[in-house]
């Protein structure tokens, strides 16, 4: 069988990529869209949260991909240190936006869905909390990758900085929750038994939740193309100078 | 206790410099390095100081044997000529730094502030460090930069002083340092080849142009 | 070690050394926000842990990119990363030179001003308690900071950016340390986090500071 580290060569990366990548922007285009349109029209409304409840078939997707991108991020990083595959780095660059982006989008319908529900736009609750502190993480470890000019360098820091900020940021989720109890309600798909969410609200759910992970690969994939296209360019650049 | 480099490679910022570089150094030995600017003596220097890593090759003696010193002396201006010198000496655990202070004709300006002294006092201050670091191997980039003509000739006594007690010393310079002893080697020929795939040393072999 | 711990105190104290900036920026907070929130004895003593926490947790801050970036600049780090000390070990003295000539007066000097913010009665004790444990979480996270950046031009604000949100756990638990203190009630959970955070801190990241420096240097 082939070894998943053949993906590490950028030529095979950029020919598996160049199929992944479409493919799978439309299924999660696909998924999203259905996922939304019968989470959106085809549900039942709650009966205390009544319509506003069904902008958790974008929340949750979003919040859930912000910690995955992260989480990602971590395992990329690691790569890059262990075992020095330049495509590992290039996609943790490539994934931060996107993270950024998601839990950007996982506050802002967080807010819409709290103004209704709590009556104020934002509350210091533990969640919130801890996912703003989560985009102050994204914005640094972008920042750190965007000051330094020579790319191994910029990786290799970038990624200390998220092998040391996921250790902070585990800290701050529980700083956050020892430090407000908070008015956010559990999660939202706990298996837990008690208080369960009904299946025919489940099932878009679940669709919007794929479709968000692949909207996520394809992005990602797309970004770090376009890093290594980038590399090479520069590359090609630094060369003809030499030569000159 | 010997320096031998075997087929190293360098690079900076991406960039290789120098490539298939061979030579030794032992006790009792000088060697100076020649080679126009850009040629990657600092590179290479740093490279055996442990400061970056090499590309390729064998360095044989460990960084911990030599003593390093650049363009900057590492100098605090508000400390005085003495407790620069002795804060170095004891880092390298040596508490003795009057013959340091003596071999650079620094005594006279022991109590005196860094930041009141001309730039070639300075470095006359940067090079005694050499003295205190107790190491065998001086790896020079530049040592006489800014010093006039008499201080070269003390600087060169104290490396063949060095030299004389088992000592040996790595010396990038453009000037005659006034040691006929020391072997000249020039970089010139070690020019390194940009090679095809620049930029994606990390990168499995087969680039090819398929990015473009 | 000890010499370069000598060293950097010495700088420190000398004229140009920085020693007393951040003392002064905590000072100057603690009368500034008074006079923005009003003088209500209420109002500010609900605060107090608070503003004293931010405040020196600002004050630590302002002196961070001093920690390496002077000694890249003359060369010195260059010098020391050839030397026989080890870079972790060089990164853990200067987080305590540091902490020696930031946190500690800042501790030391936060009951005063704990006056000025009409701080509540039993929460002084663990005021100067909490910032002692604090600090040196601060100095070390920050040290970690300043190599990641030590290379880079205008690398301060940048350096803010990456530090404040590694601060987050230090300081919640600091500051409720000492509110919960000032509420009379019992401090010792917040005060034990806020120590594991700080060992933690001290036995980790020069580790990844070392690493980042190294990187920095090459």
């Amino acid at each position: 069988m082939a070894s998943l580290w053949e993906y590490a060569n950028p030529v095979k990366f950029m020919r598996l990529s160049g199929w992944l990548m479409p493919l799978s922007a439309v299924l999660a285009a696909g998924l999203i869209v259905t996922g939304l349109i019968w989470g959106l029209f085809f549900t039942a409304e709650d009966y205390r949260m009544g319509s506003s409840v069904k902008i958790i078939f974008i929340h949750v997707p979003s919040a859930l991909m912000a910690i995955n991108a992260w989480a990602m991020m971590l395992i990329a990083s690691l790569i890059w240190l262990i075992r020095r595959h330049h495509v590992s780095a290039l996609a943790a660059k490539a994934a931060a936006p996107v993270g950024a982006a998601m839990t950007m989008i996982a506050l802002m319908t967080g807010a819409i869905w709290g103004q209704p529900m709590w009556g104020t736009w934002w509350a210091w609750d533990p969640r919130l909390t801890s996912f703003l502190i989560l985009f102050l993480f994204y914005l640094g470890y972008i920042a750190l990758w965007s000051a330094i000019d020579d790319a191994d360098t910029a990786a290799d820091l970038t990624s200390v900085l998220c092998l040391v900020g996921s250790v902070f940021a585990i800290l701050s989720r529980y700083a956050a929750i020892f430090w407000n109890q908070g008015l956010h309600q559990g999660a939202s798909l706990s298996v837990a038994p008690g208080e369960r969410m009904d299946l025919s609200y489940r099932m878009p759910l679940y669709l919007c939740m794929i479709g968000f992970g692949l909207l996520f690969l394809a992005l990602v994939l797309a970004g770090t193309r376009t890093e290594i296209r980038a590399r090479r360019a520069r590359a090609l650049l630094t060369r003809e100078r030499a030569r000159a | 206790m010997e320096l031998r480099v075997t087929e190293l490679a360098c690079a900076r910022g991406g960039l290789p410099l120098i490539e298939g570089l061979s030579f030794a150094v032992g006790p009792g030995e000088a060697l100076v390095l020649r080679g126009p600017n850009g040629s990657g003596k600092t590179t290479l220097l740093r490279t055996l100081a442990g400061l970056q890593p090499a590309l390729d090759g064998e360095i044989s003696c460990p960084p911990e044997q030599m003593a390093y010193a650049a363009h900057a002396d590492g100098l605090k201006s508000t400390l005085s000529v003495r407790e620069n010198l002795g804060f170095w000496a004891a880092i390298h655990g040596v508490s003795d730094i009057e013959p340091a202070l003596e071999a650079m004709n620094l005594r006279d300006l022991a109590d005196r502030q860094a930041q009141h002294l001309s730039a070639g006092q300075k470095r006359r201050l940067g090079l005694a460090r050499l003295i205190v670091t107790g190491r065998w191997l001086w790896v020079l980039d530049e040592p006489t930069v800014s010093l006039d003509a008499a201080s070269v000739a003390l600087f060169a006594g104290v490396v063949r002083a060095h030299l004389a007690t088992g000592g040996a010393a790595l010396l990038a310079t453009h000037i005659d340092l006034g040691l006929p002893e020391a072997r000249v080697l020039d970089l010139g020929p070690y020019k390194a080849e940009i090679p095809a795939d620049l930029g994606f040393g990390g990168f499995d072999g087969e680039n090819g142009g398929a990015f473009l | 070690m000890i010499a370069l711990l000598i060293r950097d105190l010495r700088l420190a104290f000398r004229a140009g050394g920085g020693f007393g900036l951040g003392l002064g920026f905590f000072l100057i907070l603690a009368v500034l926000v008074p006079l923005g929130v009003g003088p209500d004895p209420a109002t500010l003593g609900l605060i107090a842990p608070g503003i004293l926490w931010v405040g020196a947790l600002l004050a630590c801050l302002l002196s961070l990119d001093r920690i390496f970036a002077l000694d890249h600049e003359d060369g010195s780090l260059d010098l020391l990363a050839t030397s026989p000390i080890p870079l972790e070990g060089v990164v853990a003295i200067k987080a305590l030179a540091h902490w020696i000539t930031t946190g500690l007066p800042l501790a030391l000097a936060a009951p005063v001003l704990g006056i000025l913010l009409n701080l509540a009665a039993p929460g002084f004790g663990v005021l100067i308690v909490s910032l002692a444990l604090g600090t040196p979480a601060l100095s070390m996270i920050g040290a970690f900071g300043a190599a990641l950046t030590v290379g880079l031009k205008r690398g301060g604000l940048l350096m803010s950016l990456l530090v404040l949100p590694l601060y987050m756990p230090t300081l919640v638990f600091g500051a409720q340390a000492v509110t919960r203190a000032a509420q009379g009630l019992d401090a010792a959970t917040p005060l034990l986090l806020l120590s594991g955070i700080t060992a933690g801190s001290v036995a980790l990241l020069p580790f990844a500071a070392a690493f980042a420096l190294r990187i920095n240097l090459r």
